[in-house]
């Protein structure tokens, strides 16, 4: 989190012809580190497993075998069976599809209010500074799981709902990071360089001040996809995030806590998946902001 | 922030230093106060604007929801009774007058005061939540510790951990814990039954996945501080490791995890939310998913007045803390 302010001065003067180029040198040395390396693995993975489900599940994920109820793990489900006799192993890799949507889905949502309100307030004067900062902080004095239930009180269930309410719940945070980021870049040496020289004050903040500002926000959004993931199926969790029988992990954890004791198969793969999806998406993240990839 | 303003009359120089430290101090309370009650009223509007947005008539859901069987007579009836006929504007004003005597009204859904309703579940949150944020400053520190002066391997090994921890979701890691400690080990109950002992699967819970977030706060700040002049002075002075860890680096490392520290509140409650769910605590946290799916605005609004003031009070005493803690002014007072 403190690293939100590493993006120094001296690095985005010369910035502009050294990144691009920089960049993609950068990204065929492969730098990601052994963590970043497996990370990024993980994440292709997840994209294949959302993209097409059946070549890694096999199964299907809501065919119904009464028969084969809560069976646990072997050679033929490597990941047991529910009280339904379906293979959990194809529910998780159908779940994927849900996860990472919502994940991607609502990190934007929640990223792109927060860029604009934390701009606003960047850029605006001191009476929109502060009113834009009250209403940072009362979001911040709510609870994240209040405010992401009554977005879906108001709009219904649902997996769309889930992503506005997680990327509602998380603008607040965006919104102070481009504020401070966006406040700092205004007062910096090359922004005063710049109206020196005789600049716009257009052209000064878009090749100055959003650059500055956006970058790690990206990287911190990168951040928050894990986060996202995990918050969309703690809503699912408690029965307003996508309904049953649909494959989604927060939904087949809230179903497998009937069966915790004498099936935790169950819960543990779809727990599983949403740990390792998160984590890997988070340790990407880094890898890629420490490559420079994402400023 | 300092308090550079000079006396404003000759008798303010006067003063002795405890009545100066006073007043600083009386003023801080007193700016904290009118921020927690701006912050309050905001939360109050947003509720009532809130519930007003969720489809369906706010009379039905005084009468049991949509699905129930009222008569027309019942609905008209509970539509005056409750004042639904009138503007919106005068409803708001109502709404706002009872909250500012301390009336918190009766939930519809469990047609008990909202005060009684919180009085019972409000301590399980807290304890909740409190419990958790010691247990996650532990954890973190410990951590901290690990990552910066046992060597690379542990650092590696702490930091992947710790990543790892603040994406685990609570219902999972309290599933896991169940199935492990409760009924594989047997070392405690499954179901909090409300002595010490059940309170450790919950606590640790919800502690987790913040102490992950804090730990790598801390860590960042402890390597800053590892590379600054004063680390190296003491080390000069001879100070142990252990010593320069915990009287310098960790000072001056804590403080961002200490700002943080009303936002990881916040995530404890909603953590806590979850938490009960899984451990069939009877929390507010479970009282607020049913308040909040059937409208329940005096109960909804109730949890939410509570945790906002609960963040209030907890980024005051973030605040105190950090003051207290930061090595660049010892008993500064308020500043």
């Amino acid at each position: 989190m403190s690293g939100i302010a590493e993006p120094s001065l001296p690095a985005d003067t010369d910035a502009d012809a050294a990144t691009v180029r920089g960049r993609s040198e950068r990204f065929r040395g492969g730098t990601l580190g052994p963590a970043g390396t497996v990370a990024a693995g993980v994440v292709a993975l997840a994209v294949l497993a959302a993209v097409w489900p059946a070549l890694l599940g096999g199964a299907h994920p809501l065919a119904v075998h009464p028969t084969q109820a809560l069976q646990a793990p072997s050679w033929s489900s490597p990941f047991g069976t529910d009280e339904s006799g379906r293979d959990v192993l194809a529910r998780v890799v159908a779940g994927t599809r849900a996860s990472l949507l919502v994940g991607v889905v609502a990190t934007l949502v929640g990223g792109v209010v927060g860029v604009v309100l934390g701009v606003v307030a960047g850029l605006g004067g001191r009476l929109v500074d502060a009113v834009v900062g009250r209403v940072t902080e009362v979001a911040f004095a709510l609870p994240l799981l209040l405010v992401a239930l009554v977005v879906i009180a108001v709009t219904g269930p649902g997996p769309v709902p889930a992503m506005l309410a997680v990327g509602f719940a998380t603008a607040p945070g965006y919104a102070r990071i481009v504020r401070g980021l966006v406040r700092s870049a205004r007062s910096s040496q090359v922004v005063e360089t710049a109206v020196l020289l005789g600049r716009s004050p257009g052209r000064i903040v878009v090749r100055h001040v959003l650059p500055a500002a956006l970058w790690p926000v990206v990287a911190v959004g990168t951040l928050g996809i894990g986060q996202a993931v995990v918050w969309a199926s703690a809503l699912s969790y408690l029965g307003v995030g996508t309904p049953p029988p649909a494959p989604e992990w927060g939904a087949m954890l809230a179903d497998g806590r009937t069966y915790l004791l004498t099936a935790p198969w169950m819960s543990t793969f779809p727990g599983l998946a949403i740990v390792v999806l998160a984590t890997a998406v988070t340790v990407l993240g880094r890898a890629l902001r420490r490559t420079g990839a994402l400023r | 922030m300092t308090d550079r303003r000079l006396p404003a009359r000759p008798t303010d120089g006067r003063r002795s230093g405890a009545a100066a430290v006073a007043g600083r101090w009386s003023r801080w309370a007193l700016r904290r106060a009118a921020g927690g009650i701006g912050v309050l009223w905001a939360v109050a509007t947003i509720v009532f604007v809130a519930i007003r947005l969720i489809p369906g008539d706010p009379a039905l859901a005084v009468l049991g929801g949509p699905g129930s069987q009222a008569s027309a007579d019942a609905v008209a009836q509970v539509r005056q009774d409750y004042g639904f006929d009138r503007p919106l504007l005068v409803q708001y004003a109502v709404f706002l007058g009872r909250l500012a005597t301390g009336q918190l009204g009766d939930s519809y859904a469990f047609r008990t005061p909202v005060a009684t309703l919180l009085g019972q579940q409000l301590p399980v949150t807290l304890t909740l939540a409190v419990a958790g944020l010691v247990v996650a400053w532990a954890l973190a520190i410990v951590a901290a510790w690990c990552s910066t002066q046992r060597g690379r391997v542990a650092a590696a090994l702490t930091s992947a951990i710790s990543v790892t921890a603040s994406v685990t979701p609570h219902f999972w890691l309290g599933s896991v814990l169940i199935v492990v400690f409760a009924s594989a080990l047997g070392w405690v109950p499954a179901v909090s039954d409300g002595s010490v002992r059940g309170w450790v699967l919950p606590v640790l819970t919800v502690a987790v996945p913040v102490a992950g977030y804090l730990a790598e706060t801390v860590r960042d700040g402890v390597v800053d501080a590892q590379r600054s002049a004063f680390a190296l002075a003491a080390r000069g002075r001879g100070e142990t490791r252990a010593g320069l860890f915990g009287r310098h680096l960790l000072r001056h490392a804590a403080l961002p995890g200490i700002a943080l520290s009303a936002w990881a509140f916040g995530s404890l409650v909603s953590g806590a939310v979850v938490v009960e769910s899984v451990f069939a605590l009877p929390g507010i946290g479970r009282a607020l998913v049913t308040a909040v799916t059937q409208r329940d605005m005096p109960l909804v609004a109730g949890i939410a007045l509570v945790s906002a003031a609960a963040y209030v009070v907890v980024l005051a005493v973030a605040d105190l803390v950090e003051r207290a803690v930061d090595p660049r002014g010892h008993g500064a007072g308020a500043r």
